[in-house]
């Protein structure tokens, strides 16, 4: 649904977007992680036709960014959330969807129905007629997302939805985010939220004005983290170790409160054979388990280095 | 050019002035006031001077003033509008979203030029109607005919007035791209109603006549010059541009 090849940016001699390649599949949500001025922003701006690229191309849906004849059809099927929500705070949450949804053509009984499902779905029906200047963060919040999706629009970018909303209202966004999956909707999502891109992205790309990688979090996790299993023993003798690395397995190591860290490959099948050789050694097993990095160890090794 | 998304723009921004009451007094006030503030200078000044022996030299060039000082006023009254209209976007940040609709450019633009040039040039025809009925109420038995209307006072209002309505605009335009806050924009009015009021002292002083022939040229030359800042204008309202460039 949305492909990128050596798409690069440049303002003046600053490049602030650096070759990035990537591609998107329809009804999946794919997150952009990346520090502030890493240009997450720029990328969703090109992707959405607000700027145009100084080299590279992207096609969303089919149609290139770079023709002039394309664009309107992209901004047809795309809806952006963008950083700023920019609501109209004077007029009613109903209307700033109203206006918007004229600008797509649909008629007035279309805009009716869209309008009423979405402000439904996002709980501010009952607040149709108020202005949008007196909600919320969250709610408005809501309401520009509602506005990216009065034209039920095929792709959807939402750059850092979340940001500067209360535990509460985040949690509606994104559970709002992940109902939208369910209709099938591709949803491209900047963020440096990484609990929130692990928790519902189904791929995400680190940018740092490249591209350092893509994939899914468990993909990245496994590509930048060797897997480790570790034992949590009763103590930790040297019998036990020497009983470990007779099985060559991988590398074995020792941390304070009787925890031993074995290197492993396959853990189903390594295991069992750790478990036994501990046995063996005379070890007390109280609990074994895999290390698993989180996206944000993925994030911090590729980003800081 | 779609009409319709045309249209949307300018009735969203037409909504948004009706809730402010400061465009509404200010864009229908100010007509409002001069009207009777002129009319009460026909009746005080011109009118006992045309009595007392002056002539239609006199009578024309006061009157004649008097109306061309509405085209002053719509040249300044759209300034504060526009820029209101543009600025108040990038204050609430609202022209991103816009901008990622299908809307071209030049339809927002035009959108937002109709709702700026509207108002305040229907405010301006009825301040100058007031004016010139008044005008002729007040010369009965002065004048033994109505001066009101003529050519010069038609050309006035209804061509020079929109061009001089429209130069605002887009001076505003341009200037919206370099201005962060509404109030910087509402000092505009103070930079665009110069040139107009160099033709005014002029007129006042004898060295401009308010003929056809004059105001035609006036006429043409505004017209000239819009259509150079008509492609600035346009090519400062380019998407691009205003997310990149503009402060």
């Amino acid at each position: 649904m949305i492909e990128t090849e050596n798409l690069t940016k440049k303002f003046g001699g600053l490049t602030a977007v650096d070759g990035v390649t990537f591609a998107v599949k329809e009804g999946e949500i794919f997150g952009f992680l990346g520090p502030n001025g890493a240009g997450k922003t720029t990328t969703v701006r090109m992707l959405t036709c607000l700027i145009s690229e100084t080299s590279g191309r992207a096609v969303i849906g089919g149609y290139d960014t770079r023709a002039k004849s394309d664009r309107k059809k992209i901004r047809r099927m795309i809806g952006l959330l963008p950083e700023n929500v920019g609501l109209y705070e004077g007029m009613s949450a109903y209307k700033n969807l109203d206006y918007y949804g004229r600008f797509y053509k649909l008629t007035e009984a279309k805009r009716r129905e869209r309008i009423e499902y979405l402000l439904k779905m996002l709980g501010l029906w009952e607040k149709r007629d108020v202005a949008a200047g007196t909600f919320s963060k969250g709610m408005k919040q809501k309401l520009a997302i509602a506005r990216a999706l009065v034209h039920d629009p095929q792709v959807l970018f939402l750059d850092e939805p979340t940001a500067n909303l209360d535990p509460e209202a985040t949690k509606a966004v994104r559970d709002f985010i992940v109902e939208l999956k369910k209709e099938e909707r591709t949803i491209f999502l900047n963020t440096h939220m990484l609990d929130e891109a692990d928790r519902i992205c189904d791929r995400v790309g680190i940018l740092k004005t490249k591209l350092v990688a893509v994939g899914t979090p468990e993909e990245l996790r496994e590509s930048l983290f060797a897997r480790t299993t570790i034992v949590q023993l009763a103590a930790v003798n040297d019998n036990i170790v020497a009983a470990v690395r007779k099985l060559g397995i991988g590398e074995v190591s020792v941390a304070e409160g009787g925890k031993l860290f074995v290197g492993v490959k396959d853990p189903d099948g390594e295991n069992p054979d750790i478990v036994h050789a501990i046995d063996g050694a005379g070890g007390r097993i109280r609990m074994v388990y895999q290390s698993s990095p989180t996206l944000e160890d993925v994030y911090l090794k590729l980003v800081k280095g | 050019m779609d009409l319709q998304n045309v249209l949307s723009v300018a009735s969203k921004d037409f909504e948004s002035y009706r809730r402010k009451k400061s465009i509404i007094a200010y864009t229908l006030g100010l007509p409002l006031v001069l009207s009777v503030v002129f009319s009460l200078v026909v009746q005080r000044d011109i009118a006992p001077s045309v009595q007392s022996g002056a002539g239609i030299d006199s009578l024309n060039l006061g009157l004649e003033s008097l109306t061309y000082f509405f085209v002053v006023f719509a040249a300044v009254l759209p300034t504060s509008i526009a820029a209101y209209s543009i600025v108040g976007e990038k204050v609430e940040k609202s022209l991103e979203p816009m901008l990622a609709t299908p809307l071209s450019d030049n339809e927002i633009l035009l959108g937002k030029t109709i709702a700026s040039l509207v108002p305040p040039v229907l405010t301006t025809w009825l301040g100058a109607s007031i004016f010139m009925v008044a005008s002729d109420y007040l010369l009965r038995g002065v004048i033994s005919y109505y001066y009101f209307p003529n050519l010069n006072a038609g050309l006035m209002l209804f061509v020079l007035a929109p061009l001089a309505a429209l130069f605002g605009v887009e001076v505003a335009v341009i200037a919206s791209s370099r201005i962060s806050d509404v109030r910087g924009a509402n000092q505009l009015g103070g930079l665009v109603w110069i040139p107009f009021m160099v033709i005014f002292i002029l007129a006042v002083e004898g060295n401009f006549q308010f003929s056809v022939v004059n105001l035609s040229l006036t006429s043409g030359t505004l017209g000239a010059i819009e259509l150079i800042l008509y492609f600035v204008t346009t090519s400062t309202f380019r998407r691009e541009r205003i997310l990149t460039r503009w402060k």
